[in-house]
């Protein structure tokens, strides 16, 4: 579990994050959804260990995160896999090397056993096969599976995703979303996913906060989403004429 | 105020550049890749340049010498001297600068934009450690070579240029090159490449390391790795000239 206690963050004398408490839990879907500007992906960067935060805590299992030295952090880093928005592979290397870097660099695995690690997680994300390609060779969609094969090769025990289908189309957005969602009951993962997709919102949405000008104003499931009475959740929800159809 | 704090902001990355590195054989990956990137793809240029301007220093000093009291030979030892002490050490530093500076730039400014670095932090790996060391240690060991290689196209294409032209008998250009030679000028050459590399690849990294924005921005970055790296050389040229050769 993920605990979330009264942070606060600030960019020049602009509050973006307004003591936000909340909990992600373990082997669940966790959202943070809301509009763009809202402050999910700074809550997300605060709880990551990016961005140091002005007040309040992060726990990761009792264990302290925020604002302690980085050398500290190592070992919880280590059990955190992180998907970014653009995927960040690492453009020199292939995707067996992406995958094969963080066993690299924090185990003692034998050339042999990393292999088949790779190998495993690639199987997982169905990209099988796909060892000796570069990031530039593949589809917006691979590059994203690709970044949570990289992100769970450690098997972390938490896993955190900025916009995991952006710019994707809508059938391969649910692929993304179905594997997130597989993987975390899978490996028990505390999974935290930014993002301002309904359709993720419906099909994953074990737990949802909302977050609204920095401040979370509503949390709830994929199942009370719908029907809560909650203005600003209102207005982010029903915001498309799809949506609007739907409630009627 | 803002220099200042980039000054210091630089220093803080250097330091953490020259921390042990977490993995022995990912730094000597890192290190093999950056020899080749860095130092074996810059040996065409510099080829074409050292020979073309040891052939140019040449003519010119015959051109120049056209007293019958001066012996031919002092065209060898002039173009020798010139290509030792200074051409090749910190001409060919600055145009590794702009070739090698915009290109470590560039591409850590892009890991930059494109979350790669962030990627790195957040795994617990220490990104200027595992950018940044590689690439300074390979300039450090490697452009001395570059520079040594250089000198010697330097020197081959005066030969050449004067025996094909007729300007410098070959004999004559071989004694000057051989004349009151100095073993601490090229002592002097290769400390002053040295410090030129350290430059080139801190500064340059220091720039794509701290890009914030888009690829503008990257691009910015990479012409003022160019800009800052050359002059900081022509700076600590003046500077070593005076503490090594007075």
């Amino acid at each position: 579990m993920i605990e979330v206690k009264n942070i606060s963050k600030s960019f020049g004398g602009q509050l973006i994050v307004d003591n936000v408490s909340t909990t992600f839990d373990e082997g669940k879907t966790n959202l943070i959804i809301g509009q763009s500007g809202s402050g999910k992906t700074v809550l997300m960067k605060c709880c990551i260990g990016l961005y140091d935060v002005d007040s309040g805590e992060v726990d990761f299992h009792g264990r302290r995160f925020s604002n302690i030295p980085d050398k500290k952090r190592k070992h919880i880093r280590q059990e955190m896999g992180v998907l970014f928005q653009g995927g960040a592979l690492f453009d020199s290397l292939t995707v067996e090397e992406n995958i094969m870097f963080p066993l690299d660099m924090f185990t003692d695995m034998c050339l042999k056993a990393k292999k088949e690690r790779v190998n495993y997680v690639l199987e997982n994300v169905n990209l099988a096969g796909t060892n000796n390609k570069y990031p530039a060779e593949l589809s917006g969609g691979m590059v994203k599976r690709v970044a949570i094969a990289r992100a769970i090769s450690l098997m972390p025990k938490y896993l955190f995703a900025d916009e995991p289908n952006s710019g994707l189309d809508p059938k391969t957005a649910e692929r993304i979303d179905e594997l997130l969602s597989t993987l975390t009951k899978k490996f028990n993962m505390t999974t935290v996913i930014n993002t301002h997709d309904m359709n993720s919102v419906l099909q994953i949405g074990e737990k949802i906060c909302f977050i609204n000008h920095g401040k979370i104003c509503w949390e709830g499931t994929k199942e009370t989403i719908l029907t809560s009475d909650k203005k600003e959740l209102n207005d982010f929800v029903f915001a498309t004429e799809l949506t609007r159809r739907i409630k009627r | 105020m803002n220099i200042l704090y980039q000054i210091g902001d630089y220093v803080v990355m250097v330091l953490q550049a020259f921390k042990k590195p977490d993995k022995g054989f990912v730094f000597r990956r890192q290190l093999l890749y950056d020899f080749k990137r860095l130092g074996v793809d810059s040996i065409s240029i510099i080829a074409i340049i050292s020979l073309f301007t040891g052939a140019i220093i040449a003519i010119q000093m015959a051109y120049n010498i056209d007293s019958p009291f001066i012996a031919k030979s002092i065209i060898g030892f002039s173009t020798r001297q010139m290509l030792v002490l200074e051409i090749s050490p910190t001409i060919i530093s600055l145009i590794l600068a702009g070739k090698v500076g915009s290109r470590i730039a560039s591409e850590i400014g892009t890991m930059r934009i494109t979350e790669q670095i962030d990627a790195l932090r957040v795994m617990g790996v220490n990104p200027p450690n595992y950018l940044v060391l590689p690439k300074i240690t390979a300039a450090m060991i490697y452009f001395p070579v570059l520079i040594v290689f250089s000198i010697f196209l330097g020197i081959f294409g005066g030969w050449v240029m004067g025996s094909v032209t007729g300007l410098i008998p070959s004999s004559d250009y071989i004694i000057g090159i051989r004349s009151w030679f100095d073993p601490f000028t090229l002592t002097y050459a290769m400390i002053k490449t040295v410090v030129f590399a350290f430059i080139i690849t801190s500064v340059s990294a220091y720039k794509g390391y701290t890009v914030k924005g888009g690829s503008v921005e990257v691009g910015q970055a990479s012409t003022e790795a160019i800009v800052v790296s050359s002059i900081l050389i022509i700076f600590f040229d003046l500077v070593l000239t005076q503490l090594l050769l007075t």
